[in-house]
């Protein structure tokens, strides 16, 4: 069955276009990560499926509901975690929950949750005084606290640290097993790809790509790649002509061959013809990081880094 | 309404040290410093045979709201927005319309407490007369508490930042009160003045709880100054608000 169906969705503010036109189906019990670069219109399209803004153009189904004419029901459908939103400083973990958990006519336990979440010694602390990543949990309860069968959770992991990262990750995947649907939204292609079924790729407001991690690597230029520092001065131009090799550039003083076929065979042979020893060699497959950027274009340099 | 809210809002507010002094302190201490004040518990003829603690009880109550009107619940409201609470309880069942009503019943709700507090304190410590007309004080102190609560909600529409609404609701604070006669009660102020005072909320709030006081009724004036500031300023705090 399936949990949210976007189509042709069109939203603008004033002349500035968010989302030109995006279409995508999340299936019951999938974790369907939206990706994309900040500006894409990732937002917006959550907040056009959580109800929070009213589309112009197109439509979204959030199980078999419209989100702005059936809000209220859908809202008890629909837990989200939004990106930048904070509590207040002074409301406690277990206010914070029991709180939320009044606004919905059939909650989760707020014990059973904050113990879950691994916030058990946190009941009493106001919201000011937790961590990054307990924060992140928090608002993970928080999305839980309604029972919903839709999770939707935008920019989880931003500005936490690797191992919060990795605790949220599983977090995610728990939520997942409790067989609630997910709809991620993420600037890291790291993420989705580890979390994710399937992921939509979006930028400058359309849907770029639609596929499960692996099908999106295997679309883009399939191959090797093959690192190497030459041990002394030579004219990579060389290796860009010989069976195979679609690319040759040098970068810091390494050279990197990208190629299909017996790129690694064909590269050395040439390499000892020419009396050249590469050293501190490195073969790779292209990665999800390198399908992202293929897919959106060199604006995604500037956000690794970010 | 969500009572569980309000409960916790009401927890939020008693639990910041600053909303507690400012908004809930402030006022009481204040008519109780005055009321120290030898001179000012001597019967005055100037002022028709009142003391000047007589003439403060009113005024003191309208600081008090004005306090909790447009510097405490505006810089609340706006504070909640930018922070996304408000989108957050969007997108739950309550909405956040739950979370303004909740805000304004609460700061109502400690506003009258005040306003009691001041009044046990000027009939208790300082022997201020009961309102002689206390369904017409009454009536003064409503409309008065409703126009404030209009500009408090203008402001949490028209500002984006709480700098912002805060600022500009301690700008309109003290000319407020100044009109009120906090610092020079309105029996000794020119007339021309008063006449600009009748026009402002706090000078037509003043002077109707001045005339209850007495025994009278608020003059059509003041009631219709009041009123107007009433229906006018939330008409353009519907229309100004925005959730996000």
């Amino acid at each position: 069955m399936t949990a949210i169906e976007v189509r042709n969705l069109h939203k603008q503010y004033g002349d500035r276009v968010a989302v030109r036109d995006v279409s995508f189906a999340v299936e019951e019990g999938e974790i369907f990560g939206i990706v994309g670069p900040n500006g894409a219109g990732k937002t917006t399209t959550v907040e056009c499926v959580t109800g929070l803004r009213r589309p112009d153009g197109g439509s979204v189904s959030v199980l078999g509901l419209d989100p702005v004419r059936d809000h209220q029901r859908v809202s008890e459908l629909v837990g989200a975690q939004l990106q930048e939103s904070a509590l207040p400083d002074r409301l406690r973990v277990g206010e914070a929950l029991e709180l939320f958990a009044s606004f919905y006519a059939s909650p989760a336990d707020p014990a059973r949750l904050i113990d879950e979440l691994g916030l058990a010694d946190k009941r009493r602390t106001p919201y000011a005084k937790l961590s990054g990543g307990q924060k992140q949990r928090l608002s993970i309860a928080l999305a839980l606290v309604g029972n919903p069968r839709i999770a939707v959770l935008d920019e989880l992991t931003t500005g936490l640290d690797p191992q919060a990262r990795q605790d949220t990750w599983r977090l995610v995947e728990q939520v997942r097993d409790r067989g609630v649907t997910v709809l991620l939204v993420t600037h890291f292609m790291a993420e989705a790809a580890h979390l994710c079924d399937r992921v939509a790729v979006i930028r400058d407001g359309e849907v770029v790509a639609l596929d499960t991690p692996h099908g999106l690597t295997g679309g883009v230029e399939s191959g090797q790649r093959l690192g190497f520092r030459p041990d002394r001065d030579f004219d990579e131009r060389l290796l860009a002509d010989l069976p195979g090799v679609t690319s040759v550039r040098r970068q810091d003083g390494e050279v990197l061959v990208t190629g299909t076929g017996d790129l690694v065979s064909v590269v050395l042979v040439e390499l000892t013809r020419r009396g050249v020893v590469p050293t501190t060699v490195q073969l790779s497959q292209p990665s999800l990081d390198d399908a992202y950027l293929a897919l959106i274009g060199g604006s995604a340099r500037q956000e690794e880094t970010a | 309404m969500n009572t569980r809210l309000v409960r916790t809002e009401l927890r939020l507010f008693l639990r910041e040290p600053a909303s507690v002094g400012f908004g809930l302190a402030m006022a009481p201490l204040i008519l109780v410093i005055l009321g120290c004040v030898p001179a000012f518990r001597e019967v005055n003829e100037d002022l028709g045979g009142l003391r000047v603690i007589d003439l403060y009880v009113p005024i003191i109550m309208l600081m008090a709201i004005a306090m909790m009107a447009v510097n405490a619940l505006p810089s609340e409201l706006v504070t909640r927005r930018e922070r996304g609470v408000l989108r957050r309880l969007s997108t739950t069942p309550v909405k956040a319309s739950a979370m303004l009503s909740a805000q304004i019943v609460v700061h109502l709700l400690l506003t009258a407490c005040t306003v009691v507090v001041i009044l046990a304190l000027g009939r208790l410590v300082f022997d201020v007369r009961i309102p002689q007309n206390p369904a017409g004080f009454l009536l003064a102190l409503v409309l008065s508490t409703l126009a404030l609560f209009s500009i408090g909600m203008l402001i949490s529409g028209l500002f984006r930042t709480s700098r912002g609404a805060q600022g500009v609701g301690t700008l309109l604070f003290f000319p407020m009160l100044f009109f009120a006669g906090l610092w020079v009660p309105r029996e000794a102020m020119p007339d021309l003045l008063n006449r600009i005072g009748d026009f402002t909320p706090l000078g037509a709030g003043a002077q109707a709880l001045r005339d209850t006081s007495d025994g009278g009724w608020p003059s059509a004036l003041h009631l219709v100054v009041l009123l107007a500031y009433v229906i006018g300023v939330s008409a353009a705090a519907v229309r100004t608000f925005r959730w996000q």
